[in-house]
């Protein structure tokens, strides 16, 4: 019992790891986490697969016995005193009972018996009566399926365990153990997948997981396993014919559903079924399931243009998501992974637009990956959106997923492209244009000659500050500020230097107009003004965006993908049983209070002795009063006037 | 301290049971079973076969509590009244709640439960008071805020589920789904279990012990109403739109109720032990009766968290492919349920009582909150609802 009491409470303190420590999450993480000593040692005693360690089956296992055993132990007594109503108990036995009460009627004994026999009955008990040698006994009791509610419910515990034993991977644990199986942990297409890291369909309980893509099919599963898996074969293949998801004007999905074939050899035709969450098909002991839906490779056509080259064509690239295309630019090759496709993006509206929410359009998710391996993050949207009555491109960065993206804003033209952007951009990175600029000001705002001695140096430095500036952004050039002056001028500094830039730039823009052919007499107007300072802002984030290209979305074909969760767990129906056994089991412990109660009845000179006692199993509080009230009711009805 | 002569009575009346009913008894069947026929018939549309299931089991349930448990049945048509009431006034414009009155200031879902905290938060000083000063007619009045703050709170949940279905057919549910809505279950639910202890055993100082507790979940309530406005009522994830939420979340919350009453009663029974002939002492029951009803309250917790684990393992086997995933949501409610089982066997087999199991019963509480709070806080998983 003791046993017991430990068990319950150690295997929850183990699930409790369990749940604080996040499982079977990539060993790298992990590694990361907690440096690698730890991680040998949390590794060693399974702690990132507590679920399935053999010390925590083991504890079950203990916990199956004891329960077993206990059950075993207890079970014939509990039956034996669920039947027996003990008619030949002992005078003395009774009157050592704490419940008992004796008093004396004029009834006769048969009488008596009749009478409070009924009158027990009346309260629910069941009665049995005796004639012994010079005595009547009359046994009685109720409440007995109480005590049946000890053997189903702890009984339950073992079916159950043996329920889910059935549907736990053990044999598929001691194949691994015995070097049969090997996981897979590498991202490789299913055709290359060995055969010792396949199961095939006698697997008689596993549960998997596999994204089918609109159009195609699948005959298997993968299932996970620690930091990898392994694939599981079906008897069947599966098939989506259609994917359908609807969403809340949030953007959160509201409903989704797979319209699915099953080609089975033994079945002449295609059996077809949709599928939804909380609606799976159970088919032939296989239940699939409806789990998440993600992008099924759709097609993408991006125009890029180069960061450095901005004056150059824009290439024209064709990605499908979660594939890999090449990019050779003068910084290097990148390897563009498309990783996610989403055809709209809905994000609570700007306050005083008198919408909740708006929709972003469609973005494209990728990682361009330089030859180091480094890899940023992207995110792309379609369709110019509005700030302010002004119109941008969005392209968000970030360096890792932990991040929240940084957006750079890139104005957008007056008839929706980025060209004007780009050439501004190429004259902007026009390091001959900008010397000549450089030093038309120095001779006009700055009041130098080109004999000053300075002269030269000024320049340079004017070129390297708006350089620094196009190259890494503002933040190099706030950082330059702050290294070359004593901290109390850095303000000063600072805006010194972003009016330098601006200024070059400014006439830079000029040149921009001018060579539009835009009649500048009557100087700038404000929409133009105001170009020039949003592009000034996207100047200023290029450095930290990082990529080499610009990427704008242009066309797409978007392929949905379901993700079905096929499981096999032919231990379910025990399980439930288990389950039923136990809530009928708890109630019937809890609720039915297993009590006797005896009357000993013996006649003498022409009166009857009653003696009463009475026992509840594990005798619970409200009993002294129910048998006060007991012994009341039946001192009344065995007087004569009552009857 | 004696129980009450009346409820103690019926255990010795041998009248056949539906022969002990009176026309009252029969009247409250015939009203909930109208009322039960009435809403099939007018939603029919929004409810599948085991829906309908559900509303006649309650509707049973319901009548069957109200012959047991006389004080539930004017409850339940105060609560219905005021609810049909807020349906009628709603119409079918959900703009109402903001130009009604009666709607606005009392009986539209936001503004009964905040009527509903405050009469909680009252009616734990009226207890207190009781205990300090003896006056037993502040214990009545904490008693009568208790009931009004569990009508306003019931009436609240309606409302918010016919709220709900305003927004939009589609996006209509009970408001069992997320953590504000089912801490203002927990609340009405443990302050219910309460009213039939205060009943039963005619003491109303345990009050100022379970308020305290109530009065606490008021004060997260009121905090995520007002800093995060959480009060809003949101669309269902798919996975929640399913007949199980509606049997799986309540018997959960009969569970929790129980467990956190279990644990204030400990709490008392500390704070007694410690002080025998205190005041404390001389307003609570005596101390095994204290531990008794600890045990009941625990039992009764027990087994409908029983029942909670179970339906949640087959919806998730109708909803995530698999009735056990060892999520932590999942994972936690084994653990509370076993640290239960622990304490049951402690006090049964082992015959313990007292000190060490109010205690026990306490961390238990802890334990509970845990699984039904710090799960959603600090561990992921598949319980897709309410994260803080
Ligand atoms: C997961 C495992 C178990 C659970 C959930 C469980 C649950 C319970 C519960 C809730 C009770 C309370 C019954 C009442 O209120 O009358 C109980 C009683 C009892 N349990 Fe367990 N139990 C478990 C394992 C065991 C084991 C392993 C043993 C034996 C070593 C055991 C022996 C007993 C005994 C003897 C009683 C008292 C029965 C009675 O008085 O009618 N239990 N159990």
């Amino acid at each position: 019992m003791n046993l017991a009491i430990t068990l319950l409470v150690v295997i929850a303190i183990a699930a409790i790891i369990g749940t604080v420590l996040q499982q079977n999450q990539p060993y790298n993480d992990y590694i990361i986490k907690f440096g690698p000593y730890w991680f040998e040692v949390f590794k060693g005693l399974g702690l990132f697969d507590i679920y399935g360690t053999g010390w925590f089956w083991l504890l079950l296992g203990f916990l199956l016995i004891s329960t077993t055993i206990c059950v075993y132990r207890n079970t014939p007594a509990i039956i034996r005193d669920m039947r027996h109503f003990r008619l030949d108990v002992q005078e003395k036995s009774l009157r050592a009972f704490k419940h008992r009460d004796e008093w004396q009627s004029e009834l006769s004994g048969e009488v008596l018996v009749t009478t409070l026999g009924t009158r027990l009955q009346q309260h629910g008990y069941q009665v049995r009566h005796k004639q012994h040698d010079g005595y009547r006994m009359v046994a009685a009791m109720r409440g007995g399926l109480g005590r049946l509610g000890y053997i189903l419910s702890h009984l339950s515990i073992v079916v159950i365990c043996l329920g889910g034993a059935i549907d736990g991977n053990l044999p598929l644990k001691l194949a691994e153990m015995r070097g049969e199986i090997q996981i897979e942990k590498r991202n490789i297409p299913v055709s290359e997948i060995a055969a010792n890291s396949t199961l095939g369909t006698d697997n008689s309980s596993f549960r998997g997981s596999v994204e089918i893509p609109e159009g195609s099919r699948a005959n298997f599963v993968f299932l996970q396993v620690r930091d990898g898996y392994l694939l599981q074969q079906l008897p069947f293949t599966v098939a989506l014919e259609d994917f359908r998801i609807e969403h809340y004007p949030s953007g959160m999905p509201k409903s989704f559903e797979s319209d699915l074939i099953i080609i089975d050899p033994d079945e002449k035709e295609p059996l077809r079924q949709t599928i939804k969450v909380n609606h799976p098909w159970v088919y032939k002991g296989y239940a699939i399931y409806q789990a998440s839906f993600s992008d099924g490779g759709s097609e993408i056509k991006l125009k890029a243009w180069s960061l450095d080259k901005p004056d150059a064509e824009p290439l024209l690239i064709d990605g499908v998501v979660k594939e890999t295309n090449q990019l050779v630019t003068p910084r290097g090759d990148y390897a563009l992974e498309v990783t996610d496709f989403k055809p709209f993006n809905v994000f609570p509206a700007e306050e005083g637009s008198g919408k909740e929410f708006h929709n972003y359009g469609p973005s494209v998710i990728f990682k361009l990956r330089a030859a180091n391996g480094e890899a940023r993050e992207y995110v792309n949207y379609q369709v110019p959106i509005s700030v302010e009555g002004r119109h941008f491109l969005l392209s968000g960065m970030r360096d890792t997923p932990a991040e929240e993206y940084r957006f750079l804003h890139i104005p957008i033209d007056s008839d929706g492209g980025i060209n004007r952007f780009m050439r501004f951009l190429t004259l902007a990175r026009d390091r001959a244009l900008i010397e000549r600029i450089a030093r038309r000001l120095t001779t006009s705002d700055f009041d130098m000659t080109p004999e000053d001695p300075n002269f030269n140096d000024f320049v340079t430095s004017l070129v390297e500050l708006q350089q620094l500036f196009i190259n890494e952004g503002i933040d190099a050039v706030v950082e330059l500020a702050e290294r070359r002056v004593p901290e109390e001028k850095h303000n000063e500094a600072i805006s010194s230097y972003i009016k330098l830039v601006q200024g070059l730039l400014g006439s830079v823009y000029v040149e921009l107009l001018q060579g539009e052919g835009i009649d500048l007499s009557e100087g700038v107007d404000a929409t133009q003004a105001q170009y020039f300072d949003d592009a000034l802002n996207a100047f200023s984030l290029l450095g930290p965006y990082g990529s080499p290209m610009f990427l704008k979305l242009e066309e797409y074909k978007h392929v949905e993908a379901t993700g079905l969760q096929i499981a096999r767990a032919p231990g379910q129906n025990i399980v439930y049983l288990g389950c039923v056994m136990l809530m009928a089991g708890v109630f019937f412990m809890f609720y039915l209070h297993h009590r006797r109660l005896w009357l000993r009845i013996e006649e003498q000179d022409g009166h009857a002795t009653i003696l009463l006692a009475a026992a509840g199993h594990r005798e619970r509080s409200d009993f002294d009063h129910e048998f006060e009230l007991m012994c009341g009711d039946l001192r009344q009805h065995s007087s004569a006037q009552a009857n | 301290m004696s129980a009450n002569p009346e409820i103690m009575h019926r255990g010795l009346d041998t009248t056949p049971f539906l022969k002990r009913l009176g026309a009252f008894d029969w009247v409250w069947a015939a009203l909930v079973l109208i009322g039960a026929v009435a809403a099939h018939r007018l939603y029919s549309d929004f409810m599948d076969g085991y829906e309908v299931g559900i509303l006649y089991g309650t509707a049973a349930g319901l009548i069957w509590l109200g012959w047991g448990w006389k004080p539930m049945r004017g409850f339940s048509l105060a609560v219905a009244l005021l609810s049909l009431a807020a349906i009628a006034l709603y119409g079918s414009e959900l703009t109402n709640g903001n130009s009604n009155f009666f709607l606005k200031f009392l009986i539209s879902s936001q503004s009964a439960i905040m009527w509903m905290s405050a009469l909680y938060v009252m009616a734990t000083f009226a207890y207190i008071f009781e205990i300090l000063s003896g006056s037993s007619f502040s214990g009545r009045v904490g008693s009568a805020m208790t009931w009004s703050a569990t009508v306003m709170g019931s009436v609240g949940l309606m409302v918010r589920w016919r709220e709900s279905y305003l927004m939009g057919a589609d996006i209509g549910h009970i408001p069992v789904s997320n953590l504000y809505e089912v801490f203002v279950l927990f609340a009405v639910m443990t302050a219910l279990l309460y009213l039939t202890y205060e009943r039963r055993y005619n003491n109303r100082a345990m009050g100022a012990f379970v308020l305290t507790v109530i009065s606490a979940a008021v004060a997260f309530i009121l905090w995520y109403t007002f800093d995060r406005e959480a009060h809003h009522i949101q669309p269902l994830v798919p996975a929640l739109q399913s007949y199980w939420m509606k049997i799986h979340v309540p018997a959960n919350f009969v569970g929790y109720g129980a467990f956190a009453l279990a644990a204030m009663l400990g709490v008392a029974y500390l704070l007694i032990d410690r002080k025998p002939g205190g005041l404390l002492a001389r307003r609570l029951p005596s101390l095994e009766i204290l531990d008794d009803i600890m045990y009941k309250a625990i039992a009764l917790g027990f087994a409908f968290f029983t029942v909670a684990t179970v339906l949640g393992a087959m919806w998730a086997a109708e909803a995530w492919g698999g009735y056990w995933s060892w999520d932590p949501k999942e994972t936690w409610a084994l653990i509370v349920w076993l640290n239960y089982a622990a304490w049951l066997h402690l006090r049964l087999t082992k015959g313990w009582r007292g000190v060490p199991l109010a205690w026990w019963a306490i961390v238990g509480l802890f334990v509970t909150l845990f699984a039904f709070l710090g799960v959603n806080m600090f561990l992921s998983g598949l319980h897709s609802y309410g994260t803080l």
